[in-house]
């Protein structure tokens, strides 16, 4: 998976392409921990994200805890299987998706 | 049938989950199920390496069957670390707030929601995981 951030004051956008998995959750997972500082806008976008799964979700679900603290977070372009998997799961509720 | 004995380590993930879509790839699998079967293979087998063996490791032994009538695609898991069998795992509620949630449970859950079958039975000191899925 490649993850690529560009950040504009507090504003951050993370770029994800590749899958959401086990393997590359952790690197995720450390992005989040890091980096969300002063961050008031977080953008995760999904374009290129072929599946998520549930070690990819906790990390999604552990960014949401983080936002909801400092401020708005949003998923962007998620395609029809992801979208699935955030139906199945119920995160469809707890993450706010723009269709 | 192809067969596969391997270490249970996030390492091989990999493997098992290229043996499994290229297994279903020459049966002329829809793309969009084959991406819900790795999804599923994944969960099962991370469980494996993560929690079968304790701190300690072992293998995993993965059989992969195509069948034909029904059309479909049937795996079973086998490891010989401690009894675990994750269908009496209670489902996660997943109408919960971000900050109530629990996210354990959820892996196994996908898989039941993504498979047809699945069953699982103690042998022979041996968990054994089944889950058949047609296509």
């Amino acid at each position: 998976m490649t993850i690529n951030t560009k950040q504009e004051g507090s504003k951050m956008t993370i770029t994800l392409e590749g899958r959401l998995d086990t393997l590359t959750a952790p690197e995720l997972e450390e992005v989040i921990k890091e980096q969300l500082h002063g961050i008031t806008d977080l953008v995760f976008d999904l374009k290129d994200i072929a599946y998520v799964s549930s070690a990819g979700l906790r990390v999604l679900l552990a960014a949401q805890k983080v936002m909801n603290r400092q401020g708005n977070m949003v998923i962007r372009n998620a395609n029809e299987d992801v979208m699935e998997i955030f139906d199945v799961t119920g995160f469809v509720d707890i993450l706010n998706i723009e269709s | 049938m192809r067969e596969l004995d391997i270490a249970a380590i996030d390492d091989n993930l990999n493997t098992v989950l290229d043996l499994v879509s290229e297994e279903m790839e020459k049966m002329d699998c829809p793309p969009k199920i084959i991406i819900k079967m790795t999804v599923a293979v994944e969960e099962i087998f991370v469980n494996i390496s993560h929690y079968a063996y304790g701190e300690g490791t072992g293998n995993a032994k993965i059989l992969v069957e195509t069948k034909e009538d029904p059309r479909g695609i049937s795996i079973t898991f086998i490891d010989s670390g401690v009894p675990y069998d994750p269908l009496k795992k209670e489902d996660p509620d997943i109408n919960l707030s971000a900050e109530e949630r629990q996210i354990g449970g959820l892996g196994i859950y996908m898989v039941k929601q993504t498979v047809d079958e699945i069953d699982y039975r103690y042998e022979d000191g041996k968990n054994i995981l089944h889950v058949f899925k047609s296509f």
